[in-house]
């Protein structure tokens, strides 16, 4: 027996929801991309000359 | 074993559940407008001097674009009340309740957090604070304080949407110059009969809202007025970039012949009848006035351009 209690997303709610998750992880992808290019793009070839 | 169904609808419970989908939070950034701002801070990122690599020009561009929409999206949430009773704004996503007011303000504040940071930390902090004082100036001086105060506000507030060109010419050079100024005044000279125009035709919608705007403050003859008025100041500010020596004579044959146009228009809604209710010649304007604004800044691109090719060449 369960007694927890909880909502149930309607399948509107449920199928907007993952239409938002999906976007923002698309957008977090693209900040991840933007930030790594921009790296390389600001710093050149440098980026790869460092001490080992 | 007994099994107790205890999940209830969100409904039921009293909770409000988004089904707000991206395109709604889109919608939330005023894709037209924002379609508008990544055009002209292009051309003023392009013809600035100096190169920028084209990955970081693709940043600058794409953070400048989502600062604009975060202040959209601001304003959204700030002008939702008016918003609803306007023909024009009721189907936004606030005011139709697709996004509840609170989602739209922490939507605006964190793309606006995020644009700012990313325009700075990648590209520089010149353009940065720039964006973010464009942020502020038309989420706050506009949107909170000129525009439910005074028929000047989009006089005013027109600052904020004459400042892409400048944050794209900052991108690239990390400084303000003439050029750039330039660039701003003609778009801070377009606004006023961009929107007044339209306020005529509209000015229903401005009054039922509460709206100030001066075809309901000061009548419809003081604005036709005051369109032509700036109307007549567009041709030689749109001409300037030619007659401070950074664009060639064909762009100023070119701007002052779209000066003219935006003038001809301008007449003819002040020569509009008091009865008329059509008010074709107003819609008319407001319709040049997009076509004016994409044609000087693609004319002014195309200009820069073409010069550095020919001197590239020579």
């Amino acid at each position: 027996m369960s007694d927890k209690k909880g909502l149930v997303l309607s399948p509107a709610q449920a199928k907007a929801r993952r239409a938002r998750s999906i976007a923002i992880g698309l957008v977090l992808a693209a900040m991840v991309a933007i930030f790594y290019f921009a790296t390389i793009a600001k710093f050149g070839p440098a980026i790869f000359e460092r001490a080992l | 074993m007994a099994i107790v169904d205890n999940h209830i609808s969100a409904t039921e419970a009293g909770v409000r559940l988004s089904e707000a989908t991206p395109r709604d939070y889109f919608a939330l950034l005023k894709p037209r407008v924002m379609s508008l701002v990544i055009f002209t801070a292009l051309v003023g990122l392009v013809a600035a001097p100096g190169t920028l690599n084209p990955f970081i020009a693709l940043v600058a561009i794409l953070a400048i674009a989502v600062g604009a929409g975060a202040s959209g999206a601001l304003n959204m949430w700030y002008d939702a009340d008016i918003d609803v009773v306007m023909s024009r704004t009721a189907d936004r996503p606030v005011p139709s309740g697709r996004i509840a007011a609170g989602e739209a303000l922490a939507f605006g504040l964190v793309l606006s957090a995020f644009s700012v940071m990313t325009l700075g930390v990648i590209v520089n902090w010149v353009a940065a604070g720039l964006l973010a004082f464009t942020i502020f100036f038309y989420a706050v001086v506009y949107t909170m304080w000129l525009k439910r105060w005074t028929p000047q506000n989009i006089v005013i507030g027109g600052a904020a949407g004459a400042f892409p060109p400048m944050i794209g010419w900052a991108a690239a050079t990390g400084s303000v110059s003439l050029e750039s100024v330039i660039l701003f005044l003609i778009i801070f000279l377009w606004t006023p009969p961009h929107f007044w125009a339209l306020a005529l035709f509209k000015s229903g919608d401005y009054e039922r809202a509460g709206v100030p705007m001066l075809p309901n403050v000061a009548g419809a003859a003081a604005t036709r007025r005051q369109i032509l008025v700036y109307s007549l100041l567009i041709a030689p500010v749109g001409a300037a970039p030619w007659a401070f020596g950074f664009a060639s004579a064909a762009y100023g044959v070119l701007a002052v012949a779209l000066g003219a146009g935006f003038a001809w228009h301008a007449w003819r809604v002040f020569t509009m009848a008091d009865d008329d209710r059509a008010m074709k010649p107003a819609k008319a304007l407001f319709a040049y006035s997009i076509v004016y604004l994409f044609a000087i800044f693609a004319a002014f691109l195309i200009d820069t351009v073409a010069g550095r090719i020919v001197g590239l060449g020579g």
